[in-house]
């Protein structure tokens, strides 16, 4: 009897396995904090119903900086043709999250930006080093990542927003 | 010392061959989520490894097992409000430059959480901190061989708007094992405006937090009557009006002797201010701190990064650069006055200073310097008045840094740093005294098409002291999306030794796809002090071949 419970458990999990092997990962909801030090889910990021770029960065990761620098230069004309937003996630810790606000706006960025001080986020998101870079769908699920950065990789990230928003 | 790479990795080197396979099977696999009971199934791995040739010139040892490597792989599972994570972690034969308790394998992180809207419940390892971790931090730094996990049950609760509770419970990780202490805190943080629902009308923000931390270890010391519960706990708070933050926190500890703090009576205390002020364009940053008798531990006994319950953070710049990195800085817990101010801001294109693309312009200076001491002989060790300083400087540094863009395909960052280094001070040695540097850098990064581009980066430090002065050139070419190779030179050029001007010359090819990562190399590593977020290790010289692999999926 024990053998055919087994049996049929096991069978069970396979089938479930292979059912949803395919689909989307949503996104993990971890509290982050605000560039003023406000406590924030990550389940209120929102952009009603457009893509989302997730960017894991820190002001000590220059390939990062090059990355935001480098979308930031396209980041008007990518809004207007899509509609995408850019949250960007630093992985400053307290020795250095008091220089985010004024690191992000010396830069002149106008992406939407919070703290992950203690790595929680960047663990539910399995970020192994910064940059890492998501893109979200409609329903906020993980569709495609990207670690490191090297000039051009930008026009891959948004051909990924340009194929989800239906844009050619 | 970070390879030259296009992420952010520690220096993490070198792995086995028998890697080459789970390469393999990396590289071939999908970067989703698997699907499973209903929820997803996801994780990340990470594996290094060295082999090693004995390299005499340069002091790199024979390693007997040839081939060390670190490796863990995180699995997370999630359904709805309910998560469950795990750790395997490899350290069977670790990289020289870890402590070398850190060998071992096993699951040393594993927990099971749940979620939702107001409670948040973790059973069994978590990380956490209470405001900004003087008082409580548990946190992992995987490229140091970091990480004080606590193993026990912590509640989160937000009951109204604004309102927010943490209580912990539990043991702290010691590499393989756990500490003999228990630590248990609360804290709680209210958003004012958050409550008194006034997020936008209300023109001046408030953020209080409070927080008590306790740690409770057995006395079985046959001399001294030592504590057995010690207290430490804080209060901090946060204004912000416009684009003005002002920030601090004041930690206060109870006498706790320890080996840290040579078995003093003295009670300790933390001080940090910091003001910003932020605007499109423009930035600044002003930054203080005052420690003294800080060390906390859930062990008396324990010594180097072992079982650390709190965090004193730095407050000098990270920097990046290999030779701008050569002298870097941590936090003395005994005792330290330190200040950081930096300056941001935006030369618009179009102007005198932006020319055609706009200017990026980075200044900052920071100190840090002995507080003030006067003995007093007796089980308490010394006073100290809050409001003087020591003479002591430990360390001192002032950069500039221009980041400029030419044209569309090229850009230059162009820094200048100086240093001074307290060598006796932060290594904990004698007799050296400062070391004075001077360091330039250009890195220019042209980007040659929409596919390929290349960047080179130009260093030098000047110095009289220690091994005088270095040279380093390194250029990078990628082609994007996959793949990167660079190389660079650091030459010991000015060493009074003239049979000690040694090359230490690294070659390193990566292949990145997607979330997974590949990455080869091969150097001479010089020794030195490795550092993340203020904490460092030593790293010794070393000669081989490295290999990195990083996977999520």
């Amino acid at each position: 009897m024990k053998k055919y419970i087994l049996l049929a458990l096991t069978f069970a999990t396979f089938n479930s396995f292979a059912q949803d092997k395919n689909s989307n990962r949503p996104l993990p909801k971890v509290d982050i904090k605000t560039m003023s030090g406000e406590t924030i889910s990550s389940s209120s990021f929102d952009n009603g119903g457009k893509p989302i770029i997730i960017d894991f960065w820190a002001t000590w990761c220059k390939p990062c900086i090059e990355e935001l620098n480098t979308i930031h230069e396209q980041y008007a004309d990518w809004q207007k043709q899509t509609g995408v937003k850019l949250i960007a996630i630093s992985l400053d810790d307290a020795r250095t999250m008091q220089r985010v606000a004024p690191f992000v706006n010396g830069k002149g960025w106008t992406y939407e930006s919070y703290i992950d001080p203690n790595g929680d986020f960047k663990r539910a998101m399995n970020v192994n080093m910064p940059p890492q870079t998501f893109v979200l769908n409609a329903n906020k699920e993980i569709v495609w990542q990207h670690v490191g950065f090297a000039e051009g990789n930008e026009d891959e990230i948004y051909e990924q927003v340009k194929k989800l928003a239906g844009v050619k | 010392m970070s390879l030259p790479s296009a992420h952010c990795q520690p220096p993490v080197y070198k792995q086995k061959f028998y890697a080459i396979s789970l390469l393999t099977l990396l590289i071939t696999s999908s970067a989703s989520a698997q699907n499973v009971l209903g929820g997803s199934i996801h994780g990340n791995v990470q594996i290094d490894g060295q082999y090693y040739l004995a390299d005499t010139l340069i002091g790199a040892p024979n390693v007997p097992e040839h081939f060390l490597s670190n490796g863990f792989a995180n699995f997370i599972y999630e359904r709805d409000n309910f998560s469950a994570g795990l750790r395997y972690e490899n350290y069977t034969n670790p990289i020289l430059g870890f402590d070398s308790r850190i060998k071992g394998n096993g699951i040393p992180y594993r927990y099971l959480n749940y979620k939702n809207d107001e409670l948040e419940i973790t059973a069994g390892n978590f990380y956490d901190q209470f405001g900004s971790g003087i008082v409580f931090r548990s946190y992992e730094e995987r490229g140091l061989g970091l990480d004080n996990a606590m193993d026990g049950l912590r509640v989160k609760y937000n009951p109204v708007n604004g309102i927010y509770f943490k209580g912990i419970i539990g043991y702290q990780r010691d590499f393989f094992s756990k500490g003999e202490g228990i630590v248990r805190g609360a804290d709680l943080e209210w958003n004012i405006n958050e409550s008194l629902k006034c997020l936008d009308s209300c023109k001046t923000k408030f953020i209080l937090g409070g927080n008590f931390v306790s740690k409770y270890q057995d006395d079985q010391d046959p001399v001294y009557i030592l504590p057995k519960n010690v207290g430490c706990g804080s209060g901090r708070l946060s204004i912000i009006r416009g684009n003005f933050n002002i920030t601090g926190e004041y930690a206060f500890k109870g006498d706790d002797p320890s080996t840290s703090n040579n078995y003093i009576y003295k009670n300790g205390s933390a001080t940090y201010l910091t003001a910003t002020y932020s605007q499109k364009g423009f930035g600044f940053t002003l930054a203080a701190k005052r420690i003294d008798n800080m060390s906390f531990r859930s062990d008396r006994t324990a010594t180097l990064t072992s079982l650390n319950i709190n965090y004193l953070p730095a407050l000098t710049k990270n920097h990046t650069n290999i030779l701008a990195a050569l002298y870097p800085y941590a936090t003395q817990p005994k005792g330290e006055d330190g200040a950081q101010a930096e300056m941001f801001f935006n030369c618009k294109p179009n102007s005198f200073f932006g020319g055609k693309y706009g200017t990026d312009v980075t200044l900052n200076y920071s100190r840090a310097q002995a507080i003030d001491v006067k003995p007093t002989g007796d089980d308490y060790g010394y006073t100290s008045d809050f409001l003087k300083t020591g003479k002591d400087i430990y360390y001192e540094d002032f950069n500039a840094e221009f980041n400029h863009k030419w044209n569309k395909k090229l850009r230059s960052i162009i820094s200048y740093v100086f240093i001074n280094y307290n060598k006796d001070v932060i290594e904990g040695r004698e007799g050296f005294g400062h070391v004075y540097s001077h360091i330039g850098i250009i890195e220019t990064t042209w980007k040659m098409n929409s596919k390929n581009s290349l960047r080179t980066e130009l260093q030098h430090l000047y110095t009289k002291q220690d091994q005088q002065s270095w040279a380093l050139l390194l250029a990078e070419f990628s082609v994007s999306p996959h793949w990167f190779v660079a190389a660079f030179d650091e030459y010991n050029y000015g060493n009074n030794i003239k049979t000690q001007r040694y090359h230490y010359y690294t070659g390193t090819f990566g292949y990145t796809r997607g979330s997974n990562r590949v990455q080869l190399g091969y150097g001479r590593q010089r020794a030195g002090i490795f550092c993340v977020g203020g904490v460092c290790r030593n790293v010794p010289a070393a000669n081989g071949f490295t290999l990195s692999i990083t996977s999520s999926f």
